[in-house]
């Protein structure tokens, strides 16, 4: 992400926080629809919701990231990604409290997050934007969902 | 052109494969009955499609490979060599070979050779010097094919004079036919005299000169067979004309055209005869039209769309239940009755024999059985019995580690078989049948059968369980299932390191599948692989739990009864339901989901069996039984333990369904625990 190239990115909000990602991982927005709970799988992604016939986990990333949470409103969004978890893409989709724009930046004003005093787990941020004027935080979503992923697994181990 | 060409040769090795698999399966029945010459005919007939069609799409190697097998198999086929262990053993190994020769695998000619040498040396002693002759004069080159049908030629009578007519097809050029290299063929079979037939012909002004017009008149100084004749037409066949004649030492026999008149021809004129190739090759024709091969993925997406339909259906069956319109209600019941033909339709054009599998299966023990010296029986039953596709392909490894497990660690050498008493053959049996909506497959071996102490200090030792624990001997041949757990002191090639039956286990979870592991010491081990019937689409029912529902699998649903007053309230957990003096244990599902607030006045429970355990669920309320199209969760929700997929249900929502093995396995738990309690 460090060369000096254009790259369009979608913006939203969780939480006071406004965070961004590159709008070829996005599929599609949606309404918020109505979420199946899946019993005993932990905090992170904890539905399922219908996507135009296809069963697709709903995540928040607030979980990962330590937002604090808090209902839905009418502006909340359902945003439907495509990651790649280990050597597999998958679907998934993720809650974000309002969508903004979709819109460039430049990569080269993307820098990393600082060591200390970051309020967010640095592993899962790829880095820090300004978008005019503001900070914008780009989530790692693979490492995210990667990491997620794993530790259900790992969990259910222990479990067994 | 280079795009007809690698589709051509795609074609071919697909074709090729089927055609090996059924020559293998050929020689492994022709192993058990050697005099069968039917079977002979048909490895033959096989042969010699994949010579033509390889040399069709320039795989030149593999059909000069093939033919020099072709040419033993015409020895048989001539009686004049006989079918032996050492034969087939080849054979087998030069199928290997023919797969990578189809492959184009580099450094495949040395083995050509040494195969080849091989079996020249098998042949010699018994073969005709003619026969042999030939495959050491040959050089590698093109031309082999007709050195080699030359040298049969001896054999037939130089007297005979045998005239050949044909015209091809008007489309035989454009389909790619070339007739000069089926005059080519005639040639091989001795001295020839060749006239065109140019009478069809039409003036220039109608005449395309891309038809095939021109008839040939073949006059061969030799007496050939009718199946010499369908060998070298063998692929313009069905779209020729062809009068044979004969003249010289024999009465002439003329045999007269068409493909179907020839069959009755033929007949006639040898009625006493073995069955001419030309009637298994009339049927296969016929059932060649009847049958057509489809892209899996075409299949997969038209599952994917009756899915859909099953759930726009069950929509329109909620919306119908809240009108009271007699029309509209008439119209649903009809889509209802159609969509379930539809999906029965669709999804029996999934199912496959699980024969198609087992036959790879009778190559593997018969290397097994020479590899480690082991003689045994592989009898199969019920081949015909059908899985759905996805499951037949999936099910293929396990059951080969579970094949080898048993012949290399469930039978006993055959000395220890002896000193045991036991006929020093073993017998393995791989039998499939239905039962109910599942597809039972048994692995059966009279060897010596698991050792439930040996296993069980095994499992001690690696920390699976401890000394202290009773397990029943169920639970503790279940060990071997566990990643890495092996009995066996030393590793084999085979088998031994571990790696294996927890493969086995994974794969068989995957397809919602169960294994039951029975086994008697000394006796023999059986293994029963529990397989749904299809993975798409099953009956579910509906239930409700706190207002979130859930799918059950009809399958394992036993009975629905009313949770008897004295459990509505109590403790959180669970325990014992006495249904008609058996004791169930239940399990409620508010308590396992972590659902709060108040259970309804009446909960029901509904029973689920699996693998021969019972538990009782209790749920709020019983919605109804509906058709329910399976998604697989994705990988942040496949450990969840207690579900087996989703399903979307008719008002777009997503429910749950629910893993009745698992919730068996839980329910036992609770009674072990509460056994365990009342103990204490």
């Amino acid at each position: 992400m460090r060369q000096d190239i254009q790259t369009d990115i979608l913006t939203f909000r969780l939480g006071s926080e406004k965070l961004a990602l590159p709008a070829e991982y996005l599929r599609e927005i949606l309404e918020v629809v109505p979420i199946t709970r899946v019993p005993q799988s932990g905090k992170f992604a904890t539905g399922l919701i219908n996507v135009r016939g296809v069963v697709v986990p709903l995540a928040d990333l607030r979980v990962a990231l330590r937002i604090p949470r808090s209902p839905a409103t009418e502006d909340t969004r359902i945003l439907v990604l495509d990651v790649r978890v280990g050597d597999e893409k998958s679907t998934v989709a993720i809650l974000a409290d309002q969508v903004e724009e979709v819109t460039t930046i430049n990569t080269t004003e993307i820098e990393d997050v600082p060591p200390v005093g970051s309020p967010w787990p640095p592993e899962f941020v790829l880095g820090i934007g300004q978008l005019k004027g503001a900070f914008v935080m780009f989530p790692d979503l693979d490492t995210i969902f990667k990491t997620y992923s794993a530790a259900d697994a790992a969990k259910e181990k222990v479990a067994a | 052109m280079s795009g007809f060409d690698d589709i051509g040769a795609e074609i071919f090795r697909e074709e090729a494969s089927e055609l090996l698999q059924s020559i293998e399966k050929g020689l492994m029945d022709l192993e058990a009955t050697p005099s069968d010459t039917e079977l002979v005919n048909s490895i033959f007939r096989s042969m010699h499609t994949i010579k033509g069609s390889g040399a069709m799409f320039g795989f030149t190697e593999l059909s000069q490979f093939v033919h020099e097998f072709e040419t033993a198999f015409d020895d048989l086929r001539n009686g004049r060599a006989e079918v032996s262990k050492e034969l087939i053993g080849l054979s087998l190994q030069a199928c290997d070979q023919i797969c990578k020769l189809m492959d184009a695998v580099d450094g495949t000619d040395q083995d050509n050779q040494r195969i080849l040498e091989s079996l020249r040396q098998l042949m010699r002693p018994n073969a005709d010097g003619a026969a042999v002759s030939a495959p050491t004069e040959e050089t590698a080159d093109a031309e082999v094919i007709g050195d080699q049908a030359q040298s049969i030629a001896p054999t037939a009578t130089d007297a005979v004079i045998t005239t050949v007519r044909f015209w091809l097809g008007t489309d035989a050029l454009r389909l790619g036919s070339n007739p000069a290299l089926l005059i080519d063929e005639l040639r091989a079979f001795g001295e020839t005299t060749v006239r065109a037939l140019d009478d069809r012909i039409p003036t220039l002004g109608d005449l395309d000169p891309s038809d095939c017009l021109t008839g040939w008149e073949v006059e061969v100084a030799a007496d050939l067979s009718d199946d010499d004749i369908d060998m070298v037409f063998l692929f313009v066949r069905d779209e020729m004309e062809l009068t044979v004649e004969k003249r010289g030492a024999e009465p002439i026999a003329p045999v007269d055209t068409g493909s179907d008149k020839s069959e009755h021809a033929s007949t006639a004129a040898k009625p006493a005869a073995e069955p001419t190739p030309t009637q298994p090759q009339a049927a296969a024709k016929q059932t060649a039209g009847e049958t057509m091969r489809v892209a899996t993925e075409r299949l997969d997406e038209l599952m994917d769309r009756v899915g859909e339909l099953v759930i726009a259906e069950a929509r329109l069956q909620a919306l119908t239940g809240a009108t009271s319109d007699p029309a509209m209600m008439s119209v649903a019941e009809d889509i209802q009755r159609l969509v379930a033909g539809l999906r029965d339709a669709t999804m029996s054009m999934r199912m496959v024999p699980i024969g198609s599998i087992l036959g790879r299966f009778r190559r593997l023990m018969r290397d097994l059985s020479s590899s480690l010296n082991k003689p045994l029986d592989f009898v199969t039953v019920g081949e015909d019995t059908e899985l759905d596709k996805t499951v037949i392909e999936l099910l293929a490894d396990p059951l080969v580690h579970i094949l080898r497990n048993s012949v290399d660690h469930g039978l006993e050498t055959p000395e220890e078989r002896l000193a045991a008493g036991k006929p020093e053959t073993g017998t393995i049996e791989l039998g499939a049948k239905y039962s109910g909506a599942e597809v039972l497959i048994k692995v059966r071996d009279d060897g010596r059968g698991l050792n439930s102490e040996k296993i069980r200090e095994k499992a001690i030792s690696r920390g699976l369980m401890t000394e202290k624990d009773d397990l029943s001997d169920n639970e503790i041949f279940r060990m071997i299932f566990q990643p890495g757990f092996s009995t066996v002191d030393k590793v084999t090639e085979l088998s031994g390191r571990g790696v294996g039956m927890d493969v086995v286990m994974r794969t068989i979870g995957s397809l919602r599948g169960e294994i039951d592991l029975a086994s008697e010491l000394g006796k023999g081990t059986t293994l029963t692989l529990r397989l749904p019937l299809t993975l798409a689409i099953i009956d579910g029912m509906l239930i409700d739990v706190g207002g979130e529902r859930y799918t059950i699998p009809l399958a394992a649903v036993e009975e629905c009864v009313e949770l008897p007053a004295l459990h509505t309230v109590g403790h959180a957990g669970s325990s014992y339901l006495n249904i008609r003096g058996e004791l169930v244990p239940f399990v409620r599902l508010r308590h396992l989901f972590e659902i709060d607030g108040e259970p309804p006045e009446f909960q029901k429970v509904v029973v689920v069996s699996s693998a021969g355990g019972r538990v009782g669920l209790v749920v709020d309320r019983i919605i109804g039984n509906y058709q329910t199209v399976i998604k697989q969760l994705s990988q942040f929700h496949a450990c969840l333990k207690f579900f087996s997929g989703a399903t979307i249900l008719g008002d777009g929502t997503v429910a749950l369904i629910l893993d009745a093995t698992q919730l068996v396995a839980l329910g036992r738990d609770v009674e072990l625990r509460a056994r365990r309690e009342a103990a204490a």
